[in-house]
């Protein structure tokens, strides 16, 4: 029960049409929020209904004439196979891995320098790193392409997946260093300071003590990572050029712009797109909204 | 709708806290380079090259003409001129203006605003039910999705004909014929800022639902005991209380909202025409669609300017912080 809640009990009216009126109040209250659920929850739905139906029947009635509603698996069998979303949901997985691995692993040691490490100029150091929280990835766009192109062609990287990977993990930089040095510099200096007596080597403490404390709010972080890299179009528009290496948010771009009005393939793209992070996001509930509001309350 | 919550401000209690503690025992007292170069090379390497390097480039980029996007006429403010004479960009001439600029403008304004008002009267609302856990999920699930996939699910409830788009349908019923959401100039915007709205409602709730329950017990009690009404609560008790929150939650989004790309990318393609580009569209229509590197990186750099104000904020805030 929630505080307000509570208050609420706590200060019941007690003559009978001051009574009336709170109930009215509050029905007043649970049909706002069922309009709340409905307005949040129909959208979805439709499209989820939809990517069951027939493409006869989408063309004939909408989703909501349940009169005679037939469903079928059909659209996800084409979509996966002849629109080529599966080959699409293995590129994602395979750009979204790497993409969470590599800045978990380098953030991690970055922001173990920062909290743990003395050398000069690190609060400097520090407050640079906090400048490009907020710097738009847009900036970094041309001189990228241009680097990879004329001083690196051999190596092609925008016609692989190494592009994007070190892209996405370089703009994950600023914020998962800021991230997790704000969570191991809470932790206990003696605890740090014990082992160090010991003649743990910083690799040591790093390894032993400081990652294994702080796997709750790394795993939060991973989680919103990984989430940041699956959902992502700009980034893959950018840095992915070859289309056999297209995530599904461009299979899906290229199916729109293809068949805008093949709401069958659309609506089954558009649930093989969503499966992931929905699964995410009902399995991890609490580490997820950690790690998506980690950077912005107190 | 998929946005990064953009880290706006920094964690206030726990560097404080800390900073202080961790200070007196900050590891031995002589540097270790060794340690710290190990540590930092490889965010270092990457930090340089990825952002440092290429946001000084892009600087300089936006003063030449950058055929390829490589260094060739220099133009000075050429870019800069061509981009605020451009109408598409910003157009004051007309009423109302009209502009990938000015678009962001009405969505910092609409947007923001319905989201704080929106995600405040639904967690105020939310905490007096036995359900709110429930109410709070529903609300928060469009975060955790692609804006790619928040586009598809309103392309179909926007579609012009009445036995697919569900809004039309519902216009029909009323003997209202279909609006073409997307594709009438006068309301594309209205009906993107929508999807926007409804897709970041949940954050907000989550956030502010937060706030409101740190606000003492005693307070809002004390106050009904005096006799204030529930309006009166909320708008003279609640709101103050949690106007830190709610400035902190404006920054996150109007941030968003100048990094806004995906949704209007996939809804629209900035159309019909150019009515509902935005800055970040702008961007990259004029970089990889037109191939006008030099321009690109102009509109790249306003994006940049714009945020400055917002960077230096947060930067000046840690660092008051950090050094106490």
């Amino acid at each position: 029960m929630s505080a307000l809640a509570e208050t609420m009990a706590g200060s019941r009216p007690r003559t009978p049409a001051a009574r009336a009126v709170a109930a009215l109040n509050h029905s007043v209250v649970h049909v706002f929020l069922a309009l709340v659920a409905v307005i949040w929850l129909v959208p979805t739905l439709g499209l989820l209904v939809t990517s069951y139906r027939p493409r006869s029947d989408i063309q004939a009635t909408g989703w909501w004439d349940i009169v005679d509603l037939r469903l079928t698996l059909e659209n996800y069998r084409l979509v996966l196979d002849s629109q080529g979303m599966l080959h699409a949901f293995m590129n994602t997985v395979f750009i979204a891995v790497p993409s969470t691995l590599l800045p978990l692993a380098i953030c991690s040691l970055a922001a173990y320098a920062f909290s743990w490490v003395r050398f000069p100029f690190r609060d400097t150091l520090f407050l640079i790193v906090v400048t490009f929280l907020l710097v738009p990835v847009q900036v970094a766009f041309i001189p990228l392409l241009t680097l990879f192109r004329d001083v690196l062609p051999d190596l092609d990287l925008t016609g692989g997946f190494v592009a994007i990977w070190l892209a996405h993990t370089a703009f994950a930089l600023p914020f998962g260093i800021f991230l997790l040095r704000n969570i191991f510099i809470t932790l206990p200096p003696d605890m740090i300071e014990a082992a160090r007596l010991d003649g743990a080597s910083d690799w040591r403490v790093f390894r032993q003590i400081v990652i294994p404390v702080s796997v709750p709010a790394i795993a939060a972080y991973g989680i919103f990572q990984f989430l940041w890299v699956w959902n992502d179009l700009l980034m893959a528009l950018v840095f992915v050029q070859d289309n056999k290496n297209f995530p599904m948010t461009r299979a899906i771009q290229n199916l729109l712009s293809q068949y805008g009005t093949e709401w069958h393939l659309l609506a089954a793209g558009a649930f093989l797109l969503m499966v992931v992070p929905l699964i995410v996001f009902f399995s991890l509930q609490r580490y997820f909204v950690q790690g998506l509001l980690a950077g912005s309350i107190k | 709708m998929g946005l990064a919550p953009t880290p706006a401000v920094p964690q206030e209690r726990p560097i404080r806290a800390s900073t202080k503690a961790a200070r007196r025992a900050r590891g031995p007292e002589k540097p270790n380079y060794g340690s710290a170069i190990l540590f930092l090379l490889p965010a270092g390497v990457l930090l340089i090259v990825f952002l440092l390097y290429p946001t000084l480039y892009t600087i300089l980029l936006s003063f030449n003409r950058g055929r390829n996007g490589v260094f060739g006429t220099w133009v000075g403010l050429d870019n800069y001129t061509r981009l605020f004479s451009d109408p598409d960009f910003l157009n004051l001439g007309t009423f109302p203006p009209s502009g990938a600029l000015w678009n962001n403008v009405l969505w910092i304004i609409f947007y923001t605003s319905t989201v704080i008002a929106l995600g405040l009267v639904i967690s105020v609302i939310a905490a007096r039910v036995r359900y709110e856990a429930l109410i709070k999920a529903v609300v928060f699930v469009p975060m955790a999705i692609a804006a790619t996939a928040l586009a598809v699910i309103w392309k179909f409830v926007y579609a012009p004909d009445v036995n697919i788009g569900l809004l039309n349908a519902l216009l029909s019923v009323f003997a209202i014929s279909p609006i073409s959401w997307l594709g009438d100039q006068a309301v594309v915007n209205a009906a993107l800022i929508a999807v926007g709205v409804w897709g970041s409602v949940g954050f907000a709730t989550v956030i502010l639902s937060a706030a409101v329950k740190s606000i003492p017990n005693e307070i809002i009690e004390s106050a009904r005991v005096e006799g204030a009404s529930e309006r009166a609560v909320f708008f003279r008790i609640i709101i103050p209380m949690v106007s830190l929150p709610i400035s902190v939650l404006a920054v996150t989004l109007i941030v968003n909202v100048i990094k806004l790309f995906d949704l209007i990318y996939v809804m629209t393609a900035g159309g019909p025409g150019t009515a509902s580009r935005v800055i970040a569209f702008t961007m990259y229509q004029q970089a990889f669609q037109a191939g006008q590197y030099g321009y690109g990186s102009a509109v790249a750099v306003v994006m940049l300017i714009v945020l400055i104000p917002i960077i230096v904020f947060n930067v000046r805030r840690f660092r008051t912080q950090a050094v106490t």
